[in-house]
């Protein structure tokens, strides 16, 4: 399913009443299928972006779609993975991933039937009934996308979702999120200020300017797919990486 | 894993941990406390009438039992406290989520709520046996006054400490007014609902003890009262300490749903 980005501006009112821009105006398009990487100088609305394309957040000037529907509230063809897991603490890991589910009012049967399927995947096995605080970093993310693969979204948007991780088991995530993904084809707006993350994993990345965030980049990424963790010391690999770091350092000054 | 430490006994290991030692504890302070009531009467050191000794109280006691008079006015207080405490609940609860969700309303009602608040209840108790008359409702009504505010201030806390993000994620999964009520916002406030209760249960023996001390026909405020008359002073002591056990297996009541419900807290600890 695609997005389409026209014109879309976020701005606040400041304390002392003056509009603040926060983001845009931007525009830009993502394909159906396409693997979007967002990257930018902290504090450019990236995160701000993806509110906006999940519906939490009305644009105060231009549209966004999704498809032909105009992104008023969150729409049931989205998920969203946010940047910290966000999920209840008083929720056992069942209980959390099966949220999704008990919103649309499956039974509990059901519910149970169908996160024990998707554990293994997650390699949450035997943690079903332990509480978040319970479970390790990695862990408590891979509850958090659980929770999105229930939605069985189109459009998949993750604000940082391993942005608190370290390195190694970050990598690991991503290319689990992209193995999951393999199965079947989704739309995913990824946002990292992690580099050769973006390169790993996106078709496209898009490099966003300081405040107001707008378009300062659309670099194509053309590696082979599958993509494994050993091609970040290849020569392609490398090129682009740089060539995205170029970007965003024009950026500071 | 070491093979002593999985083998060792478990009594071997709670005394390990200090948990024997430290739940007998607040036993062996009752223990204490008695034992020196005891000598204190039995050596005459204070007027036996000031001070009945426990011999003499667990006398009262049985006759309070045995004729009945305990249980009928036990019955009343307990009734007022009952109702009085559903009313204030709720009301407090209804009033709390309101403006947790609209803060003007916080505004608007400051005066009336921050007035009540300030107001010692012993001070316009009378005002209320005046209004509701003497019979059990003004008692109904003290207490659900008393408790009102506690259960207020911990609702609005407790909502507004939702989380946002919380909020956010119940919104992008499309959920309802009550799903938002019931899946996110109780379970989440419900520590800080909780622990409001506790203090409510306490404030409620005091709110239908001090509306049957200015006006009433039965309850153990007028059990106290006409016992202190009768200068029969094991009497007052049987009836205080039944407001006591009262006010805390109420409390021990609600500190036993928190344990059960607050699992998750206990573990994430």
């Amino acid at each position: 399913m695609r997005l389409s980005l026209q014109g879309v501006e976020v701005g606040y009112p400041a304390p002392s009443g003056a509009y603040l821009p926060a983001l845009g105006p931007i525009s830009f398009d993502v394909a159906d299928d396409e693997f979007v990487c967002l990257v930018g100088p902290s504090g450019c609305g990236k995160s701000t972006l993806i509110r906006v394309l999940a519906g939490l957040l009305p644009p105060t000037a231009g549209t966004a779609y999704c498809g032909d529907e105009l992104i008023n509230r969150p729409l049931p063809q989205t998920a969203i993975m946010f940047q910290d897991t966000n999920l209840m603490p008083w929720r056992t890991v069942l209980d959390n991933i099966a949220l999704p589910l008990e919103i649309v009012g499956a039974t509990k049967t059901e519910r149970f039937r169908i996160v024990r399927e998707l554990l293994p995947q997650l390699n949450l096995e035997g943690f079903e009934f332990a509480y978040p605080a319970e479970l390790s970093g990695g862990m408590a993310q891979r509850v958090a996308l659980g929770r999105v693969i229930l939605q069985q979204p189109r459009i998949w948007l993750l604000d940082e979702p391993f942005g608190a991780l370290d390195a190694l088991t970050r990598e690991k995530l991503s290319l689990e999120l992209l193995r999951l993904r393999g199965r079947s084809q989704q739309t995913i707006v990824l946002v990292t200020h992690d580099i050769s993350e973006a390169v790993l994993l996106a078709d496209r990345i898009i490099v966003i300017s300081r405040r107001p965030g707008t378009l300062a980049a659309d670099i194509d990424i053309d590696l082979p797919r599958p993509r494994s963790a050993d091609m970040i010391y290849q020569p392609g690999f490398l090129r682009l990486a740089k060539q995205v770091r170029a970007c965003i350092e024009d950026l500071r000054d | 894993m070491a093979k002593n430490e999985s083998t060792r006994p478990d009594t071997a290991r709670f005394i390990a941990h200090g948990t024997i030692l430290r739940r007998l504890s607040p036993l062996a302070t009752v223990l204490v406390l008695l034992l020196a009531w005891h000598w204190i009467t039995d050596w005459r050191l204070v007027s036996r009438i000031l001070i009945p000794p426990p011999a003499a109280v667990l006398e009262a006691f049985t006759q309070a039992m045995v004729d009945g008079t305990l249980a009928r006015h036990t019955t009343t207080t307990l009734g007022e406290m009952m109702v009085g405490l559903l009313f204030g609940v709720s009301v407090g609860l209804a009033i709390g989520y309101a403006i947790a969700k609209a803060p003007l309303l916080e505004y608007i009602l400051s005066p009336v709520i921050v007035g009540f608040q300030s107001t010692p209840i012993v001070a316009y108790a009378p005002l209320l046996i005046i209004i509701f008359g003497t019979g059990p409702s003004s008692k109904v009504v003290t207490t659900a006054v008393i408790v009102f505010f506690p259960t207020l201030v911990n609702t609005i806390v407790g909502i507004r400490g939702v989380s946002p993000r919380l909020r956010d994620l119940m919104r992008s999964l499309n959920a309802g007014r009550w799903q938002v009520l019931l899946k996110l916002e109780l379970p989440s406030a419900l520590p800080v609902l909780l622990a409001g209760l506790k203090t409510s249960t306490t404030l409620a023996v005091i709110g239908a003890v001090v509306g049957e001390f200015v006006g009433s026909g039965s309850g153990l405020g007028v059990l106290v009262i006409s016992a202190r008359s009768q200068y029969d002073t094991p009497l007052v002591y049987v009836t205080v300490l039944t407001m006591t056990a009262i006010a805390l297996s109420l409390y021990s009541l609600v500190a036993l749903v928190e344990w059960r419900v607050l699992d998750w807290q206990r573990r994430s600890a």
